[in-house]
């Protein structure tokens, strides 16, 4: 083979080999950093594996916000208007979080009914509730008119 | 009244750009001249009456028109007349009509600026941007009409987003779009030149200054998004790798590859391909970004109201305008094939590593910024992709950039030897090591990313004094000067240092607390001593605050009082005012949470944040290179150098 | 095979944009609400003009309406405004108005400026009903048949396009 061929094939598998590397570090990190989105009616149908880090969602139980002693701690309850989930947080909750507001947190489930949150985030108007908590709502509702007589 | 003409304004503007768009290419095509000499007056046309309808909206809000249903949903009676006036961009409709006036002035700007481009071309490059235009102005008018009454009138409006009353917020967009609307230019050159079957190429040294401006604009206006979300959402963050965020960074990543790659193709001939692909990804991915914000396919904090028939409107759009300059390229590609004209070790090499490495950046962004989309579509649930993926890979892809750019200037065309080049870097490389060891030492112990990114800063910065070093030894390059485009490159560089020591410094060394104080109290935050002395209610002209006053000292000088604010607006919005004491080598942030134990002690926020400003800095000095850069007077001489046209023309014959 | 090296962009961007429209058809705007078919959400909320009488969707139970959930605030609820009173002029369906996060006083004087087409109208001021009803933005309306179950949701100003194509077309097929 001549020597520009070889070059050429060298420099095309060294170019591959690259690319074969940098998808399997990219989709690697992909599926390690990825967070999905349940309910509590998910959680409690044991959707959601405990100490994985994901995405809750849903509106926040009116009169189930209670404020720690000294620090920023903060206890509430996340609902679907079917099922509940009670939440941790330690820090400066949103200026729209709000009680009868919806709610997205990110954190992971230290027992099969607490929720552990690092990150509350409640960014929109509040007159707009993200899709995937109305759906979770509108679905809750359901199933729950479905149970009752 | 008024608001009809606006709307007729452009009406008319969607005919000239369609006349625009049409008759010039085919005049080109065929060789007619009336049609060909149509092309610069319609566009100066159709720029006055964009212009026009512009001006008539922002007419509307300045009055306070409330029976147009755009004003009345974004600004209000008591809103500050400054922001009545950046109200006209600040939601979708009259965003989508800036675009459309940046996008006819850039046409204008080229009309204007080509007389030493042959007719032809020009007719082309300009139908190119007609075209483009004809997609903006029907999209307006057909799903955003920014016009529209409504009956029956309203007494009030709304009021604007609080968010978007501020200054950063009135100039970021502009700065944004006339970076977006800039790689238009670059893109209709690459298709005018593909269409023409163009094989020498000049018409990329014509293209270079429209890019390199535009760059530049899309520069400053990621850095003032960055600096303005930082100050006004009171969380210290300056980027999040949110899908809107990612949607400006995409363009710029390709732009940066596109504006090195034009600079190869131009001098060597060679990366002629490459230039082209990545004019048209780097014009595409900005009609992406414009798609992705506005159709409500991803959810995100600076989502526009999403409505998926503007979402398919764009679609089809960007389809038509990436699919048919794709398809063209394939098309129209083949006969451009040069001769591989330089070793694997070379300048040409170097800068093609640049444009693999910016592109496998971007590539992987995209991924990240539409994974959720493409989870949804298969059925693997709602999922989001957080900072962490962004935040890892996007360090491993781009250190090998910082670790090359020093080489790239030194490298001689076609072919050199690994060894020559590196030989005057070990000062530079020593230099980098000497400094983090003594900012280790000065901070007593630094984490592994702060020394990492001072490491690579002072690499990137010395390695392009090593540049200057050289340059001054040699006398006859002495003699001939530094050109603005070396000038330009340098300091670009430079601020690239500067911009990754501020980054990794922050990202490692800032101390963030979130905690609670009863006014009175005081806490310590390296060495400073931060203050809660007041907190009294205030009144401003659309809102009621909470108006903190926090001391700062060190030991017992006041280093900064900071003011920090908790407003509610009228429409209900409640926003937190940051304080921030800015600093060359830190900020202090102070921010308000909420009030606790009913008033008698507040949630607060206290930051310290090292060397954040080198952030902007560092982005400010790229703007300036790359402005320096399109200024360069080569790119502007009418008549071309003889070498470089000869150069041409004997490729042209090769072909 | 060079041409297909040179057809990789252009069919890289095709499955993107085969993506993208996906995306843009799996919208929960457009896919029908979870509700559509279920009973609605009970509720029991004081009137809007005259707070000691209740509206509730037991007491609305007989015949079919339309929930119509609106505020002062809402921009998008005046453009709506003319087809709700043409509505409710052609005396085929009444109009149940669900006030949603709103003060009474706006929302009276609202009605008192550009005209009433309500039946009855419910105040929703904390907002929970709406949250029942999976409401993420105003105007929506929803089409509840005689049995108190939901026939079809519209979310977004209405038109009278829709009026006939959706919801008088759906009137026909139930029950009285």
């Amino acid at each position: 083979m001549n020597p520009i061929r070889r070059k050429r094939l060298l420099l095309i598998l060294l170019g591959l080999a690259a690319i074969g590397i940098a998808s399997a570090l990219v989709l690697l990190a992909l599926r390690e950093n990825l967070q999905h989105f349940v309910s509590p009616s998910d959680v409690d149908a044991g959707k959601a594996a405990i100490g994985q880090r994901i995405r809750i969602g849903g509106v926040v139980e009116e009169g189930s916000v209670r404020r720690g002693g000294e620090g920023l701690d903060v206890r509430f309850v996340v609902t679907d208007r079917f099922k509940t989930l009670r939440v941790h947080f330690r820090g400066i909750l949103p200026d729209l979080f709000r009680e009868g507001q919806s709610v997205i947190a990110s954190g992971a489930l230290t027992g099969p009914d607490l929720f552990e949150a690092d990150e509350v985030l409640a960014k929109h108007d509040e007159n707009y509730m993200p899709a995937e908590v109305a759906d979770a709502i509108a679905r809750g509702k359901a199933k729950k008119a479905e149970q009752a007589p | 009244m008024i608001p009809e003409l606006g709307q007729f304004s452009l009406i008319l503007a969607l005919l000239v750009a369609l006349v625009l768009g049409v008759l010039p290419m085919i005049g080109a095509q065929r060789g007619r001249e009336r049609w060909i000499a149509l092309a610069r007056p319609a566009a100066y046309v159709q720029c006055g009456l964009v212009a026009l309808s512009f001006a008539l909206l922002a007419h509307a809000f300045l009055v306070q028109d409330f029976s147009v249903a755009y004003v009345a949903e974004h600004s209000n009676s008591v809103l500050p007349v400054r922001y009545r006036f950046s109200a006209v961009w600040g939601a979708h409709e009259g965003s989508l009509l800036l675009w459309a006036l940046i996008l006819s002035v850039w046409t204008a700007l080229v009309a204007r600026f080509s007389r030493s481009l042959p007719d032809t071309f020009v007719a082309r490059v300009l139908s190119v941007l007609g075209l483009v235009s004809v997609g903006f102005l029907s999209l307006t008018l057909v799903t955003s009409n920014p016009f529209l009454r409504h009956l029956p009138g309203l007494a009030d409006g709304n009021d604007l987003n609080p968010l978007l009353q501020d200054f950063g917020m009135i100039v970021h967009p502009p700065m944004l779009y006339m970076g977006f609307v800039g790689f238009a230019v670059a893109f209709a050159f690459a298709v005018a030149a593909l269409i023409e079957g163009r094989v020498d190429t000049r018409w990329v040294r014509w293209s270079r200054p429209w890019t390199l401006v535009a760059w530049s604009f899309l520069t400053l206006g990621i850095a003032l998004g960055s600096w303005w979300a930082y100050y006004e959402l009171g969380w210290g963050g300056w980027w999040f790798w949110d899908p809107v965020e990612n949607a400006s960074f995409m363009p710029w990543l390709i732009g940066t590859a596109l504006i090195h790659s034009q600079a190869v193709t131009e001098k060597r001939g060679q990366l002629l391909r490459w230039t082209l692909l990545l004019a048209i990804i780097a014009f595409s991915l900005s009609l992406l970004g414009t798609f992705l914000v506005r159709s409500g396919v991803l959810t995100s904090v600076h989502a526009f109201a999403s409505d998926p028939t503007r979402g398919a409107f764009i679609l089809a759009f960007l389809g038509c305008v990436t699919g048919g300059a794709l398809a063209l390229y394939t098309w129209r590609a083949p006969r451009f094939s040069v001769d591989t004209g330089f070793e694997p070790v070379s300048r040409e090499s170097l800068l093609l590593l640049n444009n693999v490495f910016l592109v496998a950046a971007c590539a992987m962004v995209l991924l990240g910024t539409l994974y959720p989309l493409v989870a949804e579509a298969m059925g693997w649930g709602k999922v989001s992709v957080g900072p962490p993926y962004f935040g890892l890979l996007f360090p491993i892809l781009t250190a090998p950039l910082f670790l090359l750019v020093p080489f790239g200037p030194l490298a001689r065309w076609r072919q050199d030897q690994a060894m020559r080049i590196a030989a005057p870097f070990k000062i530079a490389f020593i230099a980098a090591l000497v400094v983090a060891a003594a900012a280790f030492a000065l901070a007593r112990g630094l984490p592994l990313r702060a020394v990492l990114g001072i490491v690579l800063g002072v690499w990137v910065i010395a390695g392009t004094l090593t540049y200057v070093r050289r340059f001054r030894a040699d006398p006859q390059r002495r003699a001939r000067g530094l050109s603005r485009e070396s000038i330009g490159m340098l300091i670009a560089h430079a601020g690239l240092g500067v911009f990754v020591i501020g980054v990794m410094l922050v990202e490692s060394t800032s101390i963030e607390k979130d905690l609670r104080m009863a006014r009175g109290e005081s806490v310590e935050v390296r060495g400073l001593r931060f203050t809660f002395e007041n907190i009294e209610p205030l009144d401003g002209p659309n809102y009621r605050a909470d108006h903190g006053v926090f001391v700062v000292r060190s030991g017992e000088r006041i280093v900064a009082t900071l003011h920090p604010q908790k407003r509610a607006y009228r429409n209900r919005q409640v926003m937190t005012e940051a304080a921030i004491d800015p600093g060359f080598t830190r900020d202090l942030y102070v921010a308000l949470g909420e009030p606790l134990d009913g008033g008698k002690a507040w949630a607060v926020r206290i930051y310290h944040k090292p060397f954040i400003r080198w952030i902007w800095l560092g982005a400010l000095f790229m703007m300036a290179g790359g402005l320096f850069a399109a200024a360069d007077k080569r790119l502007r001489e009418r008549r071309a150098q003889a070498l470089t046209d000869a150069g041409a023309d004997a490729l042209g014959a090769a072909a | 095979m060079r041409r297909l090296n040179f057809a990789m962009p252009l069919l890289l961007f095709a499955g993107l944009a085969v993506l993208l429209y996906s995306g843009l058809g799996k919208d929960t705007r457009t896919v029908p609400s979870p509700l559509v078919g279920k009973m609605a959400p009970a509720f029991d909320l004081p009137d809007l003009l005259d707070p000691t009488q209740r509206v509730s969707g037991q007491s609305l139970r007989g015949r079919v309406y339309l929930l119509n959930v609106w505020g002062s605030w809402c921009v998008a609820c005046v453009q709506e405004h003319p087809i709700l009173m043409r509505l409710a002029a052609s005396g085929r369906l009444p109009i149940i108005g669900l006030n949603w996060k709103d003060e009474p006083e706006a929302a009276v004087a609202l009605l008192r400026r550009n005209g009433d087409p309500y039946s009855a109208i419910a105040a929703d001021r904390e907002g929970r009903t709406a949250i029942d009803f999976g409401v993420y933005g105003a105007p929506e309306s929803f089409l509840v048949d005689a049995q108190g179950r939901i026939l079809y949701k519209h979310i977004g100003p209405l038109d009278w396009a829709s009026v006939e194509r959706q919801l008088f077309t759906r009137i026909e097929g139930s029950t009285p």
